[in-house]
């Protein structure tokens, strides 16, 4: 019985990310610089 | 008051320019569909992560190389690099090592055929003839909840919206169809498994 009536959709619409994983990527964000030298790119991250 | 939202272009815009409070607007606003989107995917919450964190590495890239046309939009561009992450991840684990046949070992030793055979078959669509048939004896409020459950897959909010009873009513229709089905299948000694 418990089988049946708990069954759920997969996803549900309130579905984020971890915290840490958007603060890595904002961070990420501020450290990167890229620049072009010659036609090619480099990347900078500034601790 | 009206809360007006800059559109995804005056964001992008703006980060490009060097606004980093832009990129966080930009995940706040869309960080639900496209983390859905890959769990539907991937159905794994760890992996569903990472994916989210590579597209995001990407797009950061993109933007600060001054690569992004904004020909397309911000959503379904950033929703096609994470699609294109996701198919990488499924052909990344289908990478099977290689074996050779030698007179040692057959590759037959390590492979099975999972598939039911006739004679399962046949079992199981006996099984679901013999419930089907079981279910026709059920009061009719009771089958109709436990079709529309069992079969069509609906929740019981819908059962209830389309059967015009409240969702407890449907609830305990479910509880006595099942109880019913239990009942004769214990007084014939129906057998029903495979």
């Amino acid at each position: 019985m418990a089988k049946i009536y708990s069954k759920k959709s997969l996803v549900t619409r309130t579905m984020k990310p971890r915290k840490e994983v958007v603060s890595f990527l904002l961070n990420y964000s501020k450290a990167l610089s890229m620049i072009e030298i010659d036609n090619h790119s480099f990347e900078i991250i500034s601790n | 008051m009206a809360n007006i939202q800059p559109p995804d272009a005056l964001l992008v815009q703006n980060y490009v320019a060097g606004n980093e409070e832009a990129l966080s607007t930009l995940i706040k606003r869309h960080e639900s569909r496209i983390y859905g989107f890959i769990y539907s995917k991937i159905s794994d919450r760890d992996i569903s992560n990472d994916i989210f964190q590579d597209t995001f590495i990407k797009v950061i890239k993109t933007l600060k190389s001054n690569s992004y046309n904004e020909e397309g939009k911000f959503l379904p561009w950033v929703m096609r690099i994470s699609h294109n992450l996701i198919i990488d991840h499924f052909r990344k684990n289908k990478k099977m090592p290689l074996f050779r046949e030698t007179e040692e070992f057959s590759i037959f030793s390590i492979m099975s055929d999972d598939s039911p055979t006739i004679e399962n078959k046949i079992i199981s669509d006996q099984v679901e003839r013999d419930i089907k048939k079981l279910i026709e004896e059920l009061p009719l409020d009771q089958k109709e909840v436990l079709v529309m459950r069992m079969y069509q897959d609906m929740s019981f909010k819908e059962i209830s919206e389309i059967t015009g009873v409240s969702i407890n009513t449907s609830l305990g229709r479910m509880r006595y169809a099942l109880m019913n089905l239990r009942k004769v299948i214990d007084k014939h000694q129906i057998v029903l498994t495979n």
